[in-house]
């Protein structure tokens, strides 16, 4: 299948670039979609597209209040009443799991927007600019890389005793977002050089306008990448400040529900307590890490093309492992020449739509 | 020789900047826990401790800014991080060094295992891409994403109450105290396995990703095209051409990763009631212990930097491209 959204991805930007005039703008919008247009980060936003469902209807999904107390019901395992079972105070699990999802998608999207905005303007800035001015935004991104991003939260966010949700995002985005400015500072470098940005400082275009126009384009899988990871990290990391209890029990999610059944002694034996919410961490991570495999693939089509080939070539009988490269098999047997033909033609279109 | 002198220069430069954070924590912080504890405890420091603790927290206010920048390298260079309010006032340093061995013995060796593990599945995975062994990819993507300390527990629950193949906490047996004996070395290792083994298991999945990915980029570079055509031996090419150069983005995301995975396996000691800097640095948020958290961010900062220098040793051990620059 991905044999044959390829040639699409290629032709559509192959027409952009001889053609401005003619795409519509509804082609364009769908063309700078293409990087979810394949099954991995089909599958992975479909994930996100339920949890996020659950998180906005929460209080109509959950048949129970987070909070709300059952005290005929302690620590049942999970019946008809109680889909997931009991906490302590009888409250309801799946309730609580239902409203934590809203506290666990909202730090993790708004640390993902100010980690993924901080790191495009510094990342491109440090690419564009050269100099001195390139050199400190770089070490200032390498030095963000290098400190140990949960122990600083852990500091910061003990000094407060009851730290608001905005907080907590802003001080994940600050410990986050150096990763992305490295990989746009290195993008934004090699595209600086390119005939068309070139092109386009020779016509006399305005700083803000090249790099809005026409770098920013190119770089939106890079962009789109880091901030899944910046969300799958300021996930990971909510959850364990909320289990480790540096933030408020009041802000209700996954994580403090594992604070909870820690706390209480769930552990090992009440398993309905503590095991789905890790699970939802873990699977809306999963959900998080294939859309990024997605933008993956799309940025570097080998990764696409390898499974495809190498699957082609087992199927004609071929052992995978000593045809590395398409020639033995050229040069084994005429029959399989077009065959192979068509899977490194695959290839090499691949490698054409990895240079954007 | 420049390339040195520019790693070498990057080194002192972050080092500079964690210092320099360290010092200015504690004076963005609000309120201030420092006065009214020394005031309660007046009695129990000497003039010099408090003098020292002032310097580190901002409070000797009358100061410069930069005399008191000035005054804290003093300190730090003498090796004084203050006291430690919920230690019994021992020095911060002492504190410090008791439990650094631990997490350097538990994260390094489990590190490293996850590293060379990861990379050597990854490359095996890379190189028969497209085969059955590509079903390790989902797994691998589902147990890079569950969270370290959740892993832990369930680690606890199954092979510690349920089985009772391991003790579940601590470092060696209530009772016994470190020493070189075969008796002691052998309760380390069973009390460190469960932990050790969690951070394998739940680090491991991104390096077998990241191997792989570049494992299949490289196979198709030219080298590896060539080296084929000449017929040598698949197993050659494999390790000496493809996995030699794919394992070169995989050092450096290594040495980058290292901060995420210490603030990681910093929450599995808490897990683990591992004795370790982790559990050290939780235990003093919970006791408002500012002088050791203060202190504790100080030393993991300066580890995570040690190992990406030793990285970085690696790096150019492996690559000959980078020697060649510094000459």
């Amino acid at each position: 299948m991905s044999l044959s959204t390829m040639p699409t991805t290629s032709e559509t930007s192959e027409a952009r670039a001889t053609e401005p005039e003619r795409p519509t703008t509804l082609r364009r919008l769908g063309s700078s979609f293409a990087m979810f247009r394949n099954p991995k980060s089909i599958t992975g936003l479909v994930i996100l597209g339920v949890f996020a469902l659950v998180a906005i209807l929460g209080d109509l999904i959950a048949p129970y209040g987070p909070l709300e107390k059952d005290f005929s019901a302690l620590k049942q395992p999970p019946s008809a009443q109680h889909w997931l079972g009991t906490t302590h105070l009888g409250e309801d699990v799946f309730s609580q799991i239902i409203y934590g999802t809203r506290g666990v998608l909202v730090v993790g999207l708004v640390a993902g927007v100010l980690a993924t905005f901080t790191a495009v303007v510094i990342g491109v800035a440090a690419g564009y600019l050269s100099g001195w001015r390139s050199e400190s935004l770089s070490a200032l991104t390498n030095v963000f890389l290098v400190i140990p991003g949960l122990p600083l939260i852990i500091i910061v966010a003990s000094q407060y005793d009851d730290p608001s949700i905005v907080l907590i995002s802003a001080v994940i985005a600050v410990t986050g977002w150096a990763w992305g400015a490295r990989v746009l500072r290195a993008q934004t470098m090699s595209l600086r050089n390119r005939d068309f940005v070139q092109a386009a400082k020779a016509n006399g275009e305005r700083l803000w306008r090249i790099i809005a126009v026409e770098m920013l384009p190119n770089l939106t899988a890079i962009i789109a990448s880091s901030f899944v990871g910046t969300v799958t990290a300021a996930v990971l990391g909510l959850t364990t400040l909320a289990f480790i209890g540096v933030i408020p029990i009041t802000n209700l999610n996954w994580g403090t529900i594992l604070f909870w059944a820690q706390q209480n002694g769930a552990f090992p034996d009440f398993w309905w307590w503590y095991v789905p919410a890790g699970l939802c961490i873990a699977i809306l991570g999963t959900a998080l890490s294939l859309v990024n495999f997605g933008i993956d693939e799309y940025v570097n089509p080998r990764l696409r093309s390898a499974g495809e080939r190498a699957r082609a070539m087992r199927k004609k009988g071929l052992s995978t492992a000593s045809g590395v490269t398409a020639v033995r098999i050229a040069g084994k047997d005429g029959d399989d020449a077009a065959g192979t033909g068509r899977a490194s033609s695959a290839g090499a279109d691949g490698e054409g739509a990895a240079r954007p | 020789m420049r390339f040195l002198l520019r790693r070498l220069a990057f080194y002192a430069f972050t080092a500079w900047a964690a210092i320099t954070i360290n010092f200015f924590l504690p004076r963005m912080m609000k309120g201030d826990p420092i006065t009214a504890y020394l005031q309660k405890h007046q009695s129990e420091f000497n003039p010099e401790a408090i003098d020292s603790l002032r310097t580190l927290f901002g409070l000797d206010s009358d100061a410069s800014l930069l005399q008191q920048y000035l005054d804290y390298w003093r300190l730090l260079f003498s090796g004084d991080l203050g006291r430690s309010f919920s230690k019994g006032l021992a020095p911060v340093t002492e504190v410090i060094a008791s439990a650094l061995p631990w997490t350097l013995g538990l994260v390094g060796v489990a590190t490293i295992l996850s590293f060379l593990i990861g990379t050597g599945v990854g490359a095996f995975i890379g190189w028969r891409r497209g085969s059955r062994a590509d079903y390790v990819v989902p797994f691998a993507t589902f147990f890079s994403t569950v969270p370290y300390f959740w892993m832990g527990l369930i680690v606890i629950a199954i092979f510690s109450t349920r089985l009772g193949w391991f003790p579940a906490s601590h470092a060696y047996d209530k009772g016994s105290s470190p020493e070189w004996s075969w008796d002691f070395i052998g309760q380390v290792i069973a009390h460190g396995t469960l932990p050790a083994l969690t951070i394998v298991f739940a680090s491991l999945g991104g390096w077998v990703l990241g191997m792989r990915n570049m494992m299949i980029t490289v196979l198709d570079e030219d080298y590896v095209t060539v080296a084929e055509a000449k017929g040598l031996a698949p197993q050659r090419v494999m390790t000496r051409y493809a996995a030699r150069n794919a394992v070169l983005p995989q050092l450096s995301s290594f040495a980058l990763a290292l901060g995420f995975i210490v603030g990681g396996t910093l929450v599995m000691e808490l897990v683990f009631s591992y004795p370790g800097v982790g559990k050290l640095l939780l235990d003093a948020t919970n006791a408002k212990d500012w002088p050791l958290m203060q202190g504790l961010f100080l030393v993991i900062t300066l580890a995570v930097l040690v190992a990406n220098i030793l990285a970085d040793i690696a790096h150019a051990m492996l690559d000959p491209r980078t020697r060649m620059m510094e000459s």
